[in-house]
């Protein structure tokens, strides 16, 4: 088992990291006194602020060791994951939908569906969201363990109780406020633990020539390089399949869906403090996200280089290869450095699952049906109690995970069914005002089943395995392909259910849907006009054209 | 301080204008594990240097965390915090000196 060789040096860096992250949680807790401040952090943050708190709360456990991990496994291919997934997405969100977010002053992503639609539709997506978050924290709790136990020797139960502890206090007492600063230096602090990672590896193998020269002689062979080689429809080698998954289902169904309509990453926009910022805060975020498959892609090829059996035995899975680099390159200090910004990514995983769980059970639950109409300090208090009841619900998920980990991916598998089809939801209810309410419920129930069906249907389709050679064993299915043509699936009976749903029953009237639709102003909205305006290199259209035309040059280098 | 709190309404008001700055813990955190691993760079034996490819990492990561945590304390004092209060005076005037 690898376990790094850590020093009172580590020790001390770490001990200072985790002073600083319950300081800031301390010092966050001034700024509170209403349930908006706790959940929303009162709308009065920068955008620099929120747009980095938005990648950051992406950058958890999943996100690094498994991008390393798809990085090592399927090799340049993985960029697709950024440049068709996440940022077209991004840019989409910010220019687009934010308007429909922030303008219309929802409180979190089921509110919208709410106004929009009915309480039907509302209960639908918040409660699958709320079950989902408090369920994903506790996998990131597990993943955070996990680390810890690994890499310096704490058991299990002791790891995940004391990083649930830290959690604890610096989100209970500084609500949103809490998590995002913690977000924000968490972004800095994993930035300069992976550099070092990435500058020795590469000076290791010969610089990047020399990594493609050497990953070439791999199993991976010679179309790791190769972001688009082997994608045609029909007979792919690609290790994500065809293009038309890649695009569509990877890009404009799943991580459209994710980043638009996911309210841990939404509501880090609507702390913002204005419209404007709103806007800005993805596209902020668009920029670095850009640039993380260097911290995270390239480390997995040299570990697949540099690790001989990486991926081949159970003690040396491809998600151990980040860690196995520390283990061999980085010498104390750095590595204190690097720890403290891999426990802090795990924990603000957890944070951002916690943070958007507590807003939606609160407003979208607690005081949409259950108890209505109290004073805001009544809310603020539900707020507190309800982080405390979710970050407790995610203790015993990890320790749940800790037995049975196939459960917990096979609730991961069961929560992506209800995430495949929200994107075409949101989409027709943002542009087709005629969209009736009953319509959003029917579209939301026929996507989640048309995940379901497609995901069990496709393993008796030959086409999803290598070379179209049916294996009864289903062992060699392209299980990631198979995925992103669920979510076409999805997404296509989405829009047809809702479609037809909409031309048999009864549209809200339109002074209902102020500011919810395209077309239809809200008269009470602040007039933009008046607003202070950005710098002109900061507005909203430049900042999303300048990302989208750094990636389309991206793609082509790396093509 | 929970004097403008309690408007006679009876609604609490938002205390968000008192939220404090992050460049400041940015740049402290850095610029101080900056001057540590400057430090330990000039301390860090052979065999830890060789364990790095032969690259003196703690100094070279030092030097880079050093310069961004004084970029930060830098912008910090440049161009203070001005979080958006509803209305009224708010304390997180800067203080010119």
């Amino acid at each position: 088992m690898l376990r790094l060789d850590v020093n009172f040096f580590d020790y001390l860096i770490l001990g200072i990291y985790f002073a600083l992250v319950v300081a800031i949680g301390v010092m966050a807790r001034r700024a509170i006194a209403t349930s908006e401040d706790f959940l929303l952090s009162g709308r009065s943050l920068p955008a620099w602020v929120t747009g980095l708190a938005f990648i950051s709360a992406n950058l958890g456990a999943i996100e690094i060791l498994g991008m390393a991990a798809n990085g090592a496994q399927y090799g340049m291919s993985t960029l697709h994951f950024y440049w068709v997934g996440a940022v077209p997405a991004m840019v989409f969100l910010g220019i687009v939908m934010m308007p429909f977010y922030y303008g219309s002053k929802v409180r979190s992503v089921p509110e919208f569906l709410l106004r929009r639609f009915n309480p039907a539709t509302h209960l639908f997506n918040a409660v699958s969201f709320a079950v989902a978050a408090v369920l994903t924290a506790g996998v990131n709790l597990y993943a955070l363990a996990l680390v810890i136990n690994a890499l310096i020797g704490w058991p299990i139960w002791l790891s995940i109780v004391i990083s649930a502890v830290f959690v604890l206090v610096y989100i209970t007492l500084g609500g949103l406020s809490g998590a995002i600063y913690n977000e924000v230096l968490q972004f800095f602090v994993i930035v300069a633990g992976l550099v070092p990672l990435v500058v020795i590896g590469l000076h290791d193998v010969g610089g990047y020539s020399g990594l493609k020269e050497k990953v070439t002689h791999t199993a991976l062979g010679p179309n790791s390089f190769s972001t688009w080689g082997g994608t045609n429809v029909g007979h792919w080698t690609n290790p994500l399949g065809d293009w038309i998954g890649i695009v569509m289902g990877l890009g404009f169904v799943l991580s459209f869906g994710y980043w638009t309509t996911n309210f841990a990453e939404v509501q880090r926009a609507l702390s913002a403090k204005d419209l404007s910022a709103a806007q800005r805060t993805p596209l902020i975020g668009s920029f670095p996200k850009i640039f993380i498959p260097a911290l995270t892609i390239i480390p997995g090829l040299i570990a697949l280089v540099l690790i001989p059996k990486l991926g081949q035995t159970k003690d040396l899975t491809y998600n151990d290869a980040i860690p196995l680099l520390m283990n061999r390159f980085l010498p104390n200090g750095t590595l204190g450095v690097a720890l403290a910004g891999l426990l802090a990514a795990f924990m603000a995983g957890m944070a951002a699952n916690v943070s958007s769980f507590n807003t939606v059970f609160t407003y979208d639950i607690w005081q949409t049906y259950v108890v209505k109409g109290r004073r805001d300090r009544y809310y603020l208090k539900v707020g507190r109690v309800i982080t405390v009841v979710g970050i407790v619900i995610g203790i015993f998920t990890a320790f749940i995970a800790s037995g049975y980990s196939n459960i917990m991916n096979y609730i991961q598998l069961l929560f992506s069914y209800f995430n495949a089809p929200l994107f075409a939801t949101f989409i027709i209810a943002m542009f087709w005002k005629r969209t009736t309410p009953w319509a959003g419920l029917a579209g939301l129930v026929a996507g989640t089943l048309g995940a379901g069906v497609m995901h069990f249907a496709g393993y008796h389709i030959a086409y999803f395995y290598p070379g179209g050679a049916f294996d009864p064993a289903h062992t060699t299915i392209n299980a990631q392909m198979l995925n992103f043509y669920g979510a076409i699936v999805a997404f296509v009976a989405d829009v047809v259910v809702t479609v037809a749903v909409t031309l048999v029953t009864k549209p809200k009237p339109e002074s209902e849907l102020r500011g919810l639709v395209w077309g239809i102003k809200n008269p009470d909205a602040p007039d933009p006009a008046k607003a202070p305006k950005p710098a002109w290199w900061a507005s909203p259209k430049i900042l999303g054209a300048t990302s989208l035309g750094i990636v389309v040059v991206l793609s082509v280098i790396f093509a | 301080m929970s004097d403008k709190t309690n408007p006679p309404n009876g609604e609490t008001k938002s205390a968000a204008a008192r939220l404090f700055d992050i460049r400041v813990l940015i740049g402290a955190l850095f610029t101080l594990y900056g001057i540590m691993l400057v430090v330990a760079g000039f301390f860090t034996s052979d065999a830890q240097r060789k364990k790095a490819s032969d690259i003196n990492i703690n100094l070279w990561l030092g030097i880079g965390m050093l310069v961004l945590g004084l970029l930060f304390l830098l912008w910090w004092r440049v161009n203070p915090l001005k979080l958006a209060a509803p209305d009224e005076d708010d304390d997180t005037e800067p203080s010119h000196d």
